[in-house]
């Protein structure tokens, strides 16, 4: 065996990536329902925001009807991948004593952990993610750019956005080594982080108080950011300022995720062989 | 638990033993507890604060006013809230199926609906509710309100058989749960959907969304209408004003549909197999 070359550090993690596509792929009704909600949500969002831009007079923050046809359905749309529900995997291993089979593993936990994320995230996108975008530009209709830049970096942001979304998760969770109960905690994360990155009202409407607050999370990160560079709204130049931002979240929340799970192991205790 | 209860303390005594114990559970750890009312008072707060922002930014929104919004949002979300209270917990159910606890309810004396009601009092729903009536009272205070007979009684109507539509539409989504299992997802979209339509100015609603919204999942009766007959607005086309009087039977419709659709699930169930 040792013989053999090795294989490159990043082999496990594709598998893992793999697996977690494989395991999303594998509940058909859920992701039928998961669209079917997140259409029913969207038709209701697209409703009021658009009254909203015709009672301005047709733009409001910069939105036109058709850029908040764009928000309404790409953020219903990346909803699925985003997952801002704070619950994540890695709370019920720390809670059940399971965390410290992942501990023996020869792998890195954050990054093993991110690997299965990002493969689920990527397969949302098929049953929930396009077919959503498409619906959405059948009905109440919706404008995006027809230049490939946007796109290109947007996948970049979306990338980042899901990362971050799932790094912040996994930070939430930890907690569990401190409190047994986690839910409060975790409920309070999905609200506070599903208003902060613009699920439901787009963060260029908030009022500027509310949008200082928001700047200083990493949630407008999460959602708004990929919405943003997706749809255009922000012009090229300024999406590499999106992005850059996108990255320091990543670095900060990735950095906070590794104390704590270094801090974290120290504290647990697992009974019985 | 019931058999620590004399026979004479009457028929509900189970069910009260079930909620004290529960009451106690959760008021045992302390942090946890906070924490817990500490979130689910936020979600009232947020939810109303998404609203607001919209409606703030442009004055007016589908005729309503931040003012009218605060009486609306306050209505439909106390109504949620209790509604919550009293069956939001069966959306547990894909859980009980999947582990094969379900089972066990099935195995004592009282009626599967009501144990499953009364299975998780959850206190932190108490804080959703104040939040509510927090919004309700200050739209109260800050709306120009006719207080006579016909106000007190759409205010009424629309807390009580708010309350009811909302349960109504958990049991809806419980049973439901016996088919869909790991789709168990799609009834979100009238339950916590239903929630969120229901805090909307529903005049700005495109045709489908006031037949779905108005009178196929009829959250509409929680509050924009009794919204729109308090401040004596003008109402939308498809929603005339006399509806609202008609809040009692959409609240039957619902409940006709629950316990239809409960009743098919239950007799769908093949057990766990444990």
């Amino acid at each position: 065996m040792s013989i053999a070359t090795a294989a490159p550090i990043w082999a496990p993690y594709w598998r893992f990536a793999r697996a977690g596509f494989r395991r999303e792929s594998r509940y058909r009704l859920a992701a039928a329902a998961g669209l079917l909600t997140n259409v029913v949500f969207g038709f209701v969002k697209a409703a009021v925001l658009m009254a909203a831009v015709e009672a301005a007079g047709g733009t409001l923050a910069g939105y036109t009807a058709g850029g908040i046809g764009a928000y309404v359905w790409l953020s219903q749309g990346m909803y699925g991948a985003i997952q801002l529900t704070g619950d994540a995997e890695i709370g019920d291993r720390v809670r059940t004593g399971d965390v410290a089979v992942d501990f023996t593993r020869p792998v890195d936990v954050q990054g093993a952990h991110l690997a299965t994320d990002l493969g689920r995230a990527a397969f949302t996108f098929i049953p929930r993610g396009i077919p959503s975008v498409l619906i959405g530009a059948l009905t109440t209709g919706l404008a995006l750019p027809m230049v490939p830049l946007p796109y290109l970096l947007g996948a970049v942001s979306l990338f980042l956005g899901v990362t971050l979304s799932f790094l912040c998760r996994f930070a939430v969770n930890l907690l569990g080594f401190w409190i047994i109960e986690t839910r409060g905690v975790r409920t309070l994360y999905m609200v506070i982080s599903s208003f902060l990155c613009g699920l439901f009202v787009p963060v260029p409407l908030f009022p500027p108080w509310l949008a200082a607050i928001a700047a200083a999370t990493p949630f407008p990160s999460m959602m708004q950011a990929p919405i943003d560079v997706v749809s255009g709204r922000v012009s090229a130049l300024d999406a590499l300022g999106v992005v850059g931002l996108q990255c320091f979240w990543v670095f900060v929340i990735a950095a906070i995720g590794r104390v704590l799970i270094v801090t974290g192991r120290r504290k647990l205790e697992v009974q019985g062989g | 638990m019931a058999d620590s209860v004399p026979a004479a303390a009457g028929r509900l005594a189970p069910y009260v033993a079930v909620v004290r114990a529960r009451i106690r559970a959760q008021r045992s750890y302390r942090t946890s507890f906070r924490i817990d009312l500490l979130g689910s008072a936020a979600i009232g707060v947020i939810e109303f604060g998404e609203v607001w922002i919209v409606v703030h930014s442009v004055g007016t929104l589908g005729g309503l006013n931040v003012r009218a919004i605060l009486l609306l949002f306050g209505l439909s979300n106390l109504a949620f809230a209790s509604g919550n209270l009293i069956a939001g917990h069966l959306d547990q159910i894909p859980t009980y199926i999947r582990a094969g606890t379900l089972d066990t309810f099935y195995l004592r004396p009282q009626p599967l609906l009501a144990q499953l009601l009364i299975s998780d009092f959850q206190l932190r729903r108490l804080a959703r509710m104040t939040a509510a009536t927090t919004v309700l009272v200050v739209g109260f205070g800050l709306n120009d309100i006719v207080w006579d007979v016909r106000t007190v009684a759409v205010i009424t109507m629309a807390v009580t058989f708010g309350t009811a539509i909302f349960a109504g539409l958990f049991v809806c989504a419980a049973g439901l749960q016996f088919y869909l299992i790991n789709g168990a997802e799609l009834t979100n979209a009238f339950t916590y959907g239903g929630a969120y339509a229901a805090g909307q100015p529903a005049s700005v609603f495109t045709r489908p969304l006031t037949l779905f919204f108005g009178y196929l999942v009829p959250v509409v009766f929680t509050g924009y209408l009794p919204t729109v007959a308090i401040l004596r607005l003008d109402s939308p086309p498809g929603l005339p004003s006399w509806l609202v009087w008609c809040t009692p039977l959409a609240a039957l419709w619902v409940w006709a549909v629950a316990l239809l659709l409960w009743r098919l699930g239950v007799r769908h169930y093949q057990g766990g197999g444990g």
